[in-house]
């Protein structure tokens, strides 16, 4: 809770700062922050606090915890990626501003107890990403891809509260104990009108995290947004959804589980064909990126849709998120550096073996990562969801995420091959900035340390 | 310990081999891997002395929490595999010395990273350990084929790369459907006497789905019928030594796969299915045979010859009996020398004449008597004449197959007619009658030596294969006892 107030309070304090004229020190001002929120959320574990605020609208349990780690840590990433990349602008206190404001939204969403802490974190989180992705005002794309973001959203927002009403309607609370207590009592006898409450709020948040068929606006909006707002919505975007389906589903709806399970299923069956397929046929490396997080999502619902109340379950997701999130910072981070030129497509990774060997090798990390080859962070993240699947009913699923895995090998290894095999047009090294180099070094180094001793992971978020 | 030090030390030459440049690093990466040979035959000394010695075993937990351990030793059967891959790799880094265009340091690096990773499936104890190395030793031969390969390597080394991901994912799933049956009060476990306990205690047809999920990989890697597509491309494309891994030592983990990591855990699949996945082995036999006659390029020829030997070892480890499984062995061995021996007869041919159609050469034994003697000893070796180490093998495993079924060892029979053909009547076109072009020229000594030693082998294991096949003996009881 107390990392959720500073964080807060952050966001504040770098409005401020154009008027009292500290924007030099923001950034660091805003590192040490992070770092707080972290620690402090740690003791909070630690301690093993449960208490829940506001007449228990939110409260920070060991899911939440562990969610908002990992939100804080990829956060930690994010801000010093994104240190040069908002130094010319006029505008980084702004965009300061809403990333933290953001942050806000998403560490409310692991945390939730309350059907209206839920939207208002879902709207904390979404209303500055709107306003990020068109941020790059002079780009025709970007003006796109806030716009459509906006539509997009506010229609999912709209569907989350149309199903929230419904499901106050039956239940006469928006508390999710007692609502889950109240499915409890009277399974038998809850109106049709729950149902599709229920089916309403599940589709406004697999909006959120663009699994198929609610993906359409993902790739026009990760292409268009600045490359470094596509891996916040890739990243802390997702985690913070995922941690709010979680929830919501398993905790809330989980005694009602047949009634969305199936639909779930075929959501994931679509999201991993269509994902990996059309990824397969991009050119465009962000594109590619946004189809990879679809399917990513899809492999990530997998782990609710297997038995929602085991240990392992739990560790599955929150391993997955950690090591998706690791991979896709790094690999935006790459990606940032390489297409400051303006070529975004494949080719811009033409021969960087060659102008900058550590980042190329850094680069093959992250893809290998999410591509799930061992001993990478995303084999043992692939490993567990297996693990987790093959004692459910939904062994096809196994198999269908199998092939679709190939295909995955397949697009991620397009870029490797460039670098290590195709020729660069000029053969001027690439200089990266030694932040962003920190960045990218540090989380291919905390790729290879999870993928080879994943027990850290686990020993740590022991429930 | 002994063991990991076989896992370790070319992981570490191959990390000092990167940071090298030009000539030091294949002079360093010859000399790492020879050593690491003198270490393999330590550790076959000791082994013959008393196979159960501390020593070569290694158990440390790895992730308590999942029952997964890093757990390496060496048996029979590993040690056999190991010996061929650290005999072969200083043949192979050797055999790029005449290389027209010199190799980077990256080159020697990923032999030595694939020899790691080929080590690491051999002896590994653990069904995770053994999942793990098998994906990493795709990794090297993929970089080694997509930097190195001929043209068109791209597309080609893709649908390598696929196919072979595609059957180890199969392969993960049915290995985790295993741990998750595996273990008494709730403690799964991935050690490998776990997981043949967890396989046999299943029914019939939780057997089945294991054994198909599991074999794909096998048989891919190999490649069986009708899982070969990828491999005659890839062979021909791939860098010399690319090929020679591949042929000579990558080939033999799906077979190895098949004695180890199936035969054990799924006895009642076995019986049942057991002749389907022979009857596969066996049209691949004959099929391949039938292309490989059909061949006007060397090299895609010794491809297709490949599958045709494959099929046999599969086939006789299917078979599930002792001479089966002990000739598929024995067999392993004598085919990755000859395979390899072959591969480089058809590159020092490409590298002297310019081509490798068959059409195109002939009359060299006129200008090069020696190299025409050697490579009749290691062709008449790959067609498993008597007195040449292909015969033992050969011998026993049509003796396994006929025990199983006389049918099939008719077919399976002919691959000793019809590799006679293919083999003979090449050697026959490249090597006699009128020359065709004179440009062949002298051997370099690196190229003799590679020859000469591999001559020694196809005749010295021919003559007394004993020592090797007392262990093949003990290894494959060891197996069949979990069987029967």
């Amino acid at each position: 809770m107390k990392g959720l107030l500073i964080i807060s309070g952050l966001g504040i304090l770098a409005m401020l700062a154009e008027i009292f004229k500290f924007k030099k020190l923001l950034l660091p001002i805003v590192l040490l922050g992070i770092i707080a929120a972290f620690a402090l959320n740690f003791l909070e574990w630690q301690t093993r606090l449960d208490i829940s605020y506001f007449d228990n609208m939110i409260s920070f349990d060991k899911l939440a915890i562990a969610f908002s780690g990992i939100i804080l840590l990829t956060a930690f990433f994010w801000f010093i990626l994104a240190n040069n990349y908002f130094d010319k602008s006029s505008s980084l206190v702004d965009h300061f501003a809403l990333v933290l404001f953001a942050l806000v939204g998403a560490l409310m969403l692991t945390a939730f107890k309350n059907m209206t802490t839920l939207f208002l974190g879902i709207e904390i989180m979404s209303i500055p990403l709107y306003v990020l992705a068109a941020s790059k005002k002079e780009d025709l794309k970007s003006n796109e891809a806030g716009f459509k973001y906006l539509i997009m959203g506010s229609f999912a927002s709209g569907f989350l509260l149309f199903g929230i009403a419904l499901i106050y309607g039956a239940c006469g609370t928006f508390d999710i104990m007692k609502m889950r207590m109240f499915i409890e009592n009277n399974a038998s006898q809850l109106p049709l009108f729950f149902y599709v409450g229920v089916v309403l709020i599940l589709i406004a948040l697999l909006f959120k995290v663009s699994a198929a068929p609610f993906h359409f606006w993902a790739p026009d909006v990760y292409e268009g947004s600045p490359t470094l707002i596509t891996a916040l919505m890739s990243t802390i975007v997702k985690t913070a959804a995922f941690a709010a389906i979680f929830r919501l589903f398993s905790i809330g709806f989980g005694s009602i589980s047949e009634v969305w399970t199936s639909a779930l299923a075929l959501i994931i069956a679509a999201s991993l064909i269509i994902a990996n397929f059309s990824a397969a046929m991009q050119s465009n490396v962000k594109r590619m990126l946004a189809f990879s997080s679809i399917s990513h999502a899809g492999f990530m619902l997998m782990v609710i849709l297997a038995n929602i109340r085991t240990n392992i379950s739990l560790d599955a997701i929150i391993y997955y998120s950690l090591a998706y999130s690791i991979g896709s910072i790094s690999a935006f981070g790459i990606l940032y550096n390489v297409s400051r030129k303006g070529n975004e497509d494949i080719s811009a990774f033409n021969g960087l073996s060659k102008n900058n060997p550590l980042i190329a090798l850094c680069m093959t990390l992250a893809m290998f990562s999410l591509a799930g080859i061992p001993i990478t962070a995303g084999f043992f993240a692939k490993y567990f969801v297996f693990t987790t699947l093959i004692g459910t009913p939904y062994k096809w699923l196994l198999i269908l995420a199998i092939i679709t895995s190939a295909v995955g090998a397949y697009y991620y290894f397009k870029i490797v091959i460039a670098m290590y095999f195709n020729k660069s047009e000029d053969d001027a090294p690439l200089n990266i900035e030694n932040s962003n180099k920190f960045v990218i070094i540090i989380s291919t180094i905390l790729i290879l340390a999870i993928g080879i001793f994943p027990s850290f992971v686990s020993e740590i978020f022991k429930f | 310990m002994l063991t990991v030090l076989l896992i370790l030390f070319p992981f570490i030459s191959a990390l000092i081999v990167f940071f090298t440049k030009g000539r030091l690093a294949r002079n360093l990466a010859l000399t790492f891997s020879v050593f690491e040979f003198i270490i393999a035959l330590v550790a076959f000394v000791l082994f013959t002395h008393n196979p159960n010695l501390s020593i070569l075993c290694f158990n440390h937990t790895w992730v308590q929490s999942l029952g997964i351990s890093f757990s390496v030793s060496i048996n029979g059967l590993s040690l056999l595999m190991i010996l061929l891959t650290t005999f072969l790799v200083p043949l192979i880094i050797l055999s790029s010395f005449n290389n027209l265009q010199e190799l980077s340091s990256k080159f020697y690096g990923l032999i030595l990273l694939m020899q790691m990773a080929l080590v690491g499936v051999f002896a590994a104890n653990d069904g995770f350990l053994f999942y793990v190395f098998w994906e990493l030793a795709l990794i090297p031969i993929y970089f080694i084929c997509m930097l190195w390969g001929g043209e068109n390597r791209a597309k080609i080394t893709f649908k390598f790369f696929i196919y072979t991901l595609f059957g180890s994912l199969f392969m993960l799933v049915g290995l985790i459907y295993l741990y998750n049956h595996s273990g008494i009060n709730g403690l799964k476990s991935w050690a490998i006497q776990d997981l043949y306990q967890a396989g046999r205690a299943l029914n019939l047809d939780q057997q089945t789905a294991v054994f198909w999920l599991i074999f794909i990989a096998f048989a891919i890697k190999m490649p069986i019928f009708p899982f070969h597509t990828w491999q005659p491309n890839t062979y021909v494309n791939a860098p010399t030594q690319g090929t020679m891994l591949l042929a000579g030592i990558m080939l033999k983990m799906g077979t190895f796969g098949v004695i180890k990591w199936l035969l054990p855990i799924v006895p009642l699949a076995l019986d049942k299915w057991g002749s389907a996945a022979i009857a596969l082995s066996v049209i691949g036999i004959v099929y391949a045979s039938c292309i490989a006659i059909a061949q006007k390029d060397f090299k895609r020829l010794i491809a297709y010859s490949s599958i045709a030997h494959v099929g046999l070892i599969s086939a006789g480890i299917l078979s599930a009996n002792q001479q089966g499984v002990q000739g598929a062995i024995m067999q392993m061995l004598a085919h990755g020398v000859n395979v390899v021996g072959l591969f480089f007869i058809a590159d020092i041919l490409l590298r002297h004449t310019g081509t490798n159609e068959i059409n195109k050469l002939g009359g060299i034994r006129n200008i090069n008597p020696n190299f025409a003697v050697l490579f009749l000893i290691i062709l008449l070796g790959s067609v498993a004449l008597p007195l040449t180490n292909g015969f033992v093998g050969e011998f026993l495993l049509i003796n396994g197959v006929y025990q199983f079924s006389p049918i099939a060892a008719a077919f399976a029979g002919l691959t000793v007619i019809l590799g006679a053909v293919y083999m003979l009547r090449s050697y026959q076109q490249i090597m006699l009658g009128e020359n065709k072009d004179s440009s062949f020229g002298v051997l370099a000594r690196s190229e003799k030596l590679i020859l000469v030693i591999i001559c020694i082998v196809v005749i010295g294991l021919g003559v007394y294969p004993k020592p090797l096949n007392d262990i093949a003996e003990q290894a494959s009881k060891d197996i069949l006892i979990n069987i029967k």
